[in-house]
């Protein structure tokens, strides 16, 4: 028989396997469970970019957080490449944003130089007017009025990332349980019991509440503050491309097999994931905006899903007052923050000498927050 | 979101018109699919995948995409979903398309 699990993971998206993974790797035995396939799930629906343009501008723990992960992400993507043998397209070469409005221009610009100043020389960044762009890449339309480049961006294919930490789990002895949706846990002395909705029972000496936007009831249970909510973003598949473009952006990329990714929308409208005619017609018109060659070329199709998002935007890496055995792990761009996860968070959850310095993505924010 | 129907109306019983695939004519029934057409004419591949594995019309229903041709100069087209018209320049399709096609 299998041995019992050190530390059961609750939730099976790129954020818990990625925690699994790295408790895994600091040789500890995990067990995932894992919800149903209708759950709402960014993981499956995300737009996979490797990200540091603009986080955290007003916020540097996240700019410091975000720029650690992205430094991990090739070392990570290698492990994970090599448990599962999945490659996940890692390419780091660097990104653009680019603009249509001269103010979103002026504003973002400064945003970087935020960052800048937080990050020093770990970040640095270029601005590009539109007419040295267009010199640069002609095709590129002339309603586009400037651009911001940083080298350190890129992306993964967002669903091989997900397979491939599925796989590496369970290459590295990890076992994950799919149709496993934990209805409640309660605190015993020994830990936790869990039932779960299809009438199991489960005990577990510690767990990781890492279940998206399905967390709420569990996040009660265990005596957290953090309550997430869902912000819907929407965006498009193209039909594959013969010719690689000659740059990422946030909101164009290709991915390894060519097709195009579209998007980026943001909506807040609560668990509806829905995707949207007028959305959709403004995602196609910047693309046709930045790159008027795009015109021609078909959408295949397109999809809204549900970002986690917590009160703030920010992750939190926090442990429950009430039961210090239960901790929980949420943010928005999970795939960003997969190498982190993958890695270092195994040191903070096992609290180990060389654990980071999580102090300021603890939940006690809100509850502050809430209270003053 | 729902989808309308995207099966056309039957063939008509008696018409002809006449395309040309890679230049060839070939004659097909007034009214069917462009993919029955080439069916008919032949079963052999009409477009390659990026690996360059060769495909046919497959599921005649829009969902497969194993039947991309190119028709008048336009790339990527499901041959399943549009009738044959009289005249109609049919070109198999090699690899991926361009971000900018011939016209
Ligand atoms: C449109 C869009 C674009 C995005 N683009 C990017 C991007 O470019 N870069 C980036 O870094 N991030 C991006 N993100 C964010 C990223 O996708 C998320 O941060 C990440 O997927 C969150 O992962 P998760 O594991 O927390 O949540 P989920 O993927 O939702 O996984 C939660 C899992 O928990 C399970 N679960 C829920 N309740 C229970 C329960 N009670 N018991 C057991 N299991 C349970 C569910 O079945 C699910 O599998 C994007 C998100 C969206 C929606
Ligand atoms: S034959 Fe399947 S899409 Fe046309």
């Amino acid at each position: 028989m299998r041995r019992e699990a050190e530390i059961t993971v609750i939730g099976g998206g790129v954020v818990g396997l990625a925690t699994a993974f790295g408790l895994l790797r600091a040789g500890r035995r995990v067990r995932v469970l894992d919800g149903a396939d209708s759950d709402l799930r960014a993981s499956q629906g995300n737009f996979g970019l490797v990200w540091l343009q603009g986080k955290g501008a007003g916020f540097a723990p996240y700019a410091q957080l975000s720029r650690d992960a992205v430094a991990l992400w090739p070392d990570f993507a290698a492990e994970v490449q090599e448990a599962s043998g999945i490659d996940l397209a890692l390419d780091q070469s660097g990104g653009y944003e680019f603009f249509t409005e001269a103010d979103e221009f002026s504003a973002f610009k400064a945003d970087l130089e935020a960052q800048e100043a937080t990050l020093g020389n770990r970040f640095s960044h270029e601005v590009i007017p539109g007419d040295d762009l267009r010199r640069s890449f002609p095709e590129i339309g002339p309603g586009v009025v400037g651009a911001t480049f940083c080298p350190l961006d890129g992306h993964v294919n967002p669903l091989r990332l997900l397979r491939g930490l599925r796989v590496a789990v369970t290459a590295l002895g990890g076992e994950i349980v799919q149709g496993a949706k934990v209805e409640k846990v309660t605190p015993v002395a020994s830990g936790f019991e869990m039932a779960l909705e299809n009438g199991s029972r489960l005990d577990a000496p510690r767990v990781v509440l890492c279940a998206g936007l399905g967390a709420a009831p569990l996040a009660a249970q265990l005596g957290f503050a953090t309550r997430v909510r869902a912000q819907r973003g929407e965006l498009l598949i193209t039909e594959k491309l013969e010719t690689r473009l000659p740059f990422l952006s946030s909101t164009i990329r290709q991915v390894d097999e060519g097709g195009l990714q579209i998007g980026g929308t943001k909506a807040e409208v609560g668990p509806d994931d829905r995707e949207t005619r007028e959305m959709m017609a403004g995602l196609a018109q910047h693309a046709v905006t930045v790159l008027p060659a795009l015109a021609d070329v078909r959408v295949l199709r397109a999809w809204g899903a549900l970002r986690v998002m917590s009160p703030d935007g920010y992750p939190v890496y926090t442990r429950s007052a009430a039961h210090p055995a239960a901790a929980m792990v949420t943010c928005h761009s999970g795939v960003t923050l997969a190498a982190f996860h993958g890695t270092k968070l195994a040191d903070w959850l096992e609290d180990t000498a060389a654990a980071p310095d999580l102090e300021a993505f603890d939940e006690h924010r809100f509850a502050l927050s809430a209270s003053a | 979101m729902s989808i309308a129907s995207r099966f056309l109306p039957p063939p008509k019983a008696d018409g002809t018109v006449c395309f040309t695939l890679d230049g060839e004519p070939v004659m097909a029934r007034d009214g069917d699919t462009l993919a029955v057409a080439i069916l008919a004419h032949t079963g052999a591949a009409t477009r390659t995948t990026a690996s360059g594995s060769p495909r046919a019309p497959y599921c005649m229903m829009g969902v497969c995409f194993e039947c991309l041709v190119e028709v008048d100069g336009r790339p990527n087209v499901q041959a399943c979903l549009i009738p044959v018209r009289e005249g109609m320049a049919v070109r198999r399709q090699d690899g991926l398309r361009g971000l900018r096609h011939d016209g």
